[in-house]
């Protein structure tokens, strides 16, 4: 029971954290202001425009499309997959589980191979392009590293040595409702459930803001309407 | 003057150089381009020379930009590192030296934002890549942020949108407020402030020099075509930079628009109080020294009354007036709504050739095989015309509309993609002949493969600095320094003179 304590007081702070930090980010991020107008161009000419340009980059990528045909497999696979995984994993949250939810968990039990293919890509092109290498600092292997062990402790569970997930989802379900139920002390359970709690922690302190940070860059989300509508903002606004 | 240097070497049949080169440490880091004098730092306001205690003044006007760039401030946050912008910029592929890849330049900065503004950076400064900042940091931002053109072209590659050329404006504002300014930037931008164009040309002067060029073309013409200076009630006020007074190829264009303006009938003036477009305080990533500059323009146009303001040929201009005029220096409600404020002159003249009020003869142009340049402030920070990618469509009709024979360079290398002629961005001076000479190689690789192809011979633009650029660079990849020319000269060769008014 002592452990249970222990992650559920970890849970309750990471979480916390989390929604803290990254909230305290998003309101820093809407707070400052973008005293000129600076859309890339060709940019859209109207705000729905606007919401299909960003709804591009944010579901196919289609920036890094153009870019780079390899980053752009091993990142879009790796996020797609995460997308995947991170559904499957809300049966744990929900009672009853949602229809969506319950029809993905085949998909979402295999994702997560996909999820460490895209990841062993890009951790792969740090070391062999010469370009990213030289660009890749520490921390850009320690983030990699870390969502490996998460992807890898995973399947562990689910492929190597089953966890009691009967019980994992009623500690889960007793976090939520303030009832503590007993955590199964499995091994490769707690390590999961250890890297994700360090990967919450990290997540507003890390270059992970590109999260938030994506949909408040003015070169993506402004409309090319200059000289039809006056902006101002900021020192232009003074 | 610079020392001695190779040429990059070009290859057959290739519009861009695949893979991209393997880099090399340190090839770039004796570039410098002079320190400005303490007049010019103080004719545009900043302190004359470096002040004391400047570590802590850099760091403090760094976290003061932060808080007033939502772009500045996403941008640092954001970036993962994914390495898509490596291989975009020219000046890389140009130089082989790894800090003018996008992302490295932005990290010049980057480490010293984490370090002083972040918690990782703070904690973890070897972690994340951060650093205090010292004299070797300033040193560092000194040369590469001097070789950064400020074109955009990774922004439009990075996966966030991320622009090098705002953090390449800020890095420069900070040198500024401490006292460590760029001499070609700041002596020519303390002109404007004082004379009210880049060149220094105070009025008297410049009317004896749009006298004499009336005298010319109507040499050349037998044509009175008249080159108006300061006419109050003018329908339109002409703001194009002060290269077009006098320098080639871009005085050709000059030239052009007042045949433009001659055959359409529209009346039409110079100001000699506001005689540029150039606005270097882009460049230089101040917002006071911009919006100054753009003031003039406002009071220049009241006080001529004008109905409209059409700007030349000038691409960080036509940036600088499209994106931020109407914000710096409108609301333009004093000109007729009728017409966008402010126009392109290729939007004037292409609306022209749509209403059938040009007599164009394309055999004028037979001799040119002509290619064309999309400069990329236009490109990547404007628009022409009603839709987006108008300023890809419109300059080539009216290029088509003159001229028979046009062909296009490679589609990477052009429209968004373009790549910068190599000397934007506040470089354009014989102090950077090397970082200019190696950052026009990309460009010069398309257009070789045009040459090859096409036997093109003639290369249009629309931009004073690479029309310049060009002159300058075009030689040293075989090409003759005549190939660059401009837009409206090319109209202007077509212009059946006599024929409509």
């Amino acid at each position: 029971m002592m452990l249970s304590v222990i992650y559920a007081i970890l849970f309750y702070a990471a979480t916390l954290l989390l929604i803290v930090g990254v909230g305290r980010k998003i309101a820093i991020y809407a707070r400052t202001p973008a005293p000129l107008k600076i859309p890339t161009t060709p940019a859209p000419i109207t705000k729905a425009g606007v919401v299909w340009r960003m709804t591009k980059e944010v579901t196919v990528f289609q920036s890094l499309f153009k870019s780079n045909k390899w980053t752009w497999l091993f990142g879009w696979v790796f996020h797609v997959a995460l997308a995947l995984v991170l559904l499957r994993h809300l049966r744990y949250f929900q009672e009853p589980v949602w229809t969506v939810v319950a029809l993905i968990q085949p998909f979402g039990k295999y994702a997560a191979f996909a999820m460490l293919a895209g990841l062993a890509g890009l951790w792969a092109r740090r070391f062999l392009v010469d370009r990213v290498r030289y660009i890749t600092n520490l921390s850009d292997h320690l983030m990699l590293a870390l969502l490996v062990a998460i992807g890898i402790s995973g399947l562990g569970i689910k492929f190597v040595s089953h966890t009691d997930i009967v019980s994992l989802k009623a500690f889960v379900q007793g976090l939520m409702y303030f009832d503590l139920q007993p955590l199964p002390s499995d091994g490769f359970l707690l390590v999961h459930l250890t890297l994700v709690l360090i990967l919450m922690v990290v997540f507003p302190i890390s270059k992970l803001l590109h999260v938030p940070g994506l949909f408040f860059m003015p070169t993506r989300n402004q409309v090319d309407n200059p000289r039809e509508v006056r902006h101002t903002a900021g020192w232009t606004a003074e | 003057m610079a020392a001695k240097f190779d040429t990059p070497e070009l290859f057959e049949n290739i519009a861009v150089i695949d893979p991209p080169p393997k880099y090399e440490e340190g090839a770039m880091a004796h570039s410098r381009p002079f320190v400005a004098k303490p007049a010019h730092n103080e004719g545009i306001g900043y302190p004359g020379e470096l002040v004391d205690n400047w570590e802590e003044k850099a760091v403090t006007r760094l976290g003061e930009l932060v808080d007033g760039s939502r772009a500045l401030r996403t941008f640092l946050d954001s970036c993962v590192k994914c390495g898509a912008c490596t291989d975009k910029c020219h000046y890389f592929l140009g130089t082989k030296d790894p800090k003018n890849m996008p992302v490295a330049r932005q990290d010049l900065l980057r480490s010293i934002y984490r370090r002083y503004y972040t918690f990782a950076g703070k904690h973890f400064p070897k972690l994340v890549g951060a650093r205090d900042m010292d004299k070797s940091v300033l040193d560092e931002w000194y040369s590469y942020f001097h070789q950064c053109s400020q074109c955009r072209r990774c922004s439009v590659f990075c996966p966030y949108g991320i622009d090098t050329a705002e953090i390449s404006m800020a890095a420069r504002e900070i040198m500024d407020s401490v006292g460590l300014g760029q001499k070609y930037c700041n002596e020519i931008l303390a002109k404007v402030h004082v004379v009210g164009n880049n060149l220094g040309l105070p009025e008297p002067a410049l009317a004896d020099t749009l006298e004499g060029l009336e005298e010319d073309v109507e040499e050349d013409t037998g044509v009175a075509i008249r080159f108006p200076l300061d006419v109050k009630g003018a329908d339109v006020l002409l703001i194009t930079p002060s290269a077009d007074f006098f320098a080639e190829p871009h005085i050709d264009g000059l030239i052009g628009y007042a045949k433009v303006f001659h055959q359409a009938g529209i009346s039409w003036t110079l100001s000699s109080y506001a005689s540029e477009a150039a606005n270097f305080s882009m460049f230089i990533g101040s917002g006071d020294n911009l919006k100054k500059v753009a003031m003039r323009i406002r009071d220049a146009a009241i006080d001529l009354g004008v109905k409209r303001i059409i700007v030349g040929e000038c691409g960080h201009a036509w940036r600088v007036a499209y994106s931020f005029w109407n914000t710096l220096a409108g609301p333009f409600d004093f000109l007729d709504p009728k017409y966008p404020a402010p126009q392109h002159i290729v939007e004037f003249t292409y609306d022209l050739i749509q209403r059938g009020a040009l007599n164009l003869d394309k055999e004028a142009n037979d001799h040119r095989r002509i290619t064309f340049h999309d400069s990329c402030n236009v490109a990547r920070a404007s628009r022409m015309g009603d839709m987006p990618g108008g300023q890809f469509i419109l300059p080539r009709e009216v290029i088509k509309a003159a001229a028979n024979n046009f062909f296009d360079m490679a589609p990477e290398t052009i429209h968004e993609n373009t790549f910068c002629c190599g000397g934007g961005g506040g470089l354009l001076t014989d102090d950077l002949m090397e970082l200019r000479v190696k950052g026009a190689m990309p460009r010069m690789q398309a257009l070789k493969q045009v040459v090859d192809d096409h036997d093109v011979n003639t290369l249009v633009a629309i931009c004073a600095i690479c029309k310049t650029q060009f002159a300058k660079t075009l030689p040293y990849y075989n090409n003759p320094m005549s190939m660059i020319t401009s837009l409206h000269h090319v109209v202007g060769d077509a212009i059946q003179l006599g024929t409509k008014e």
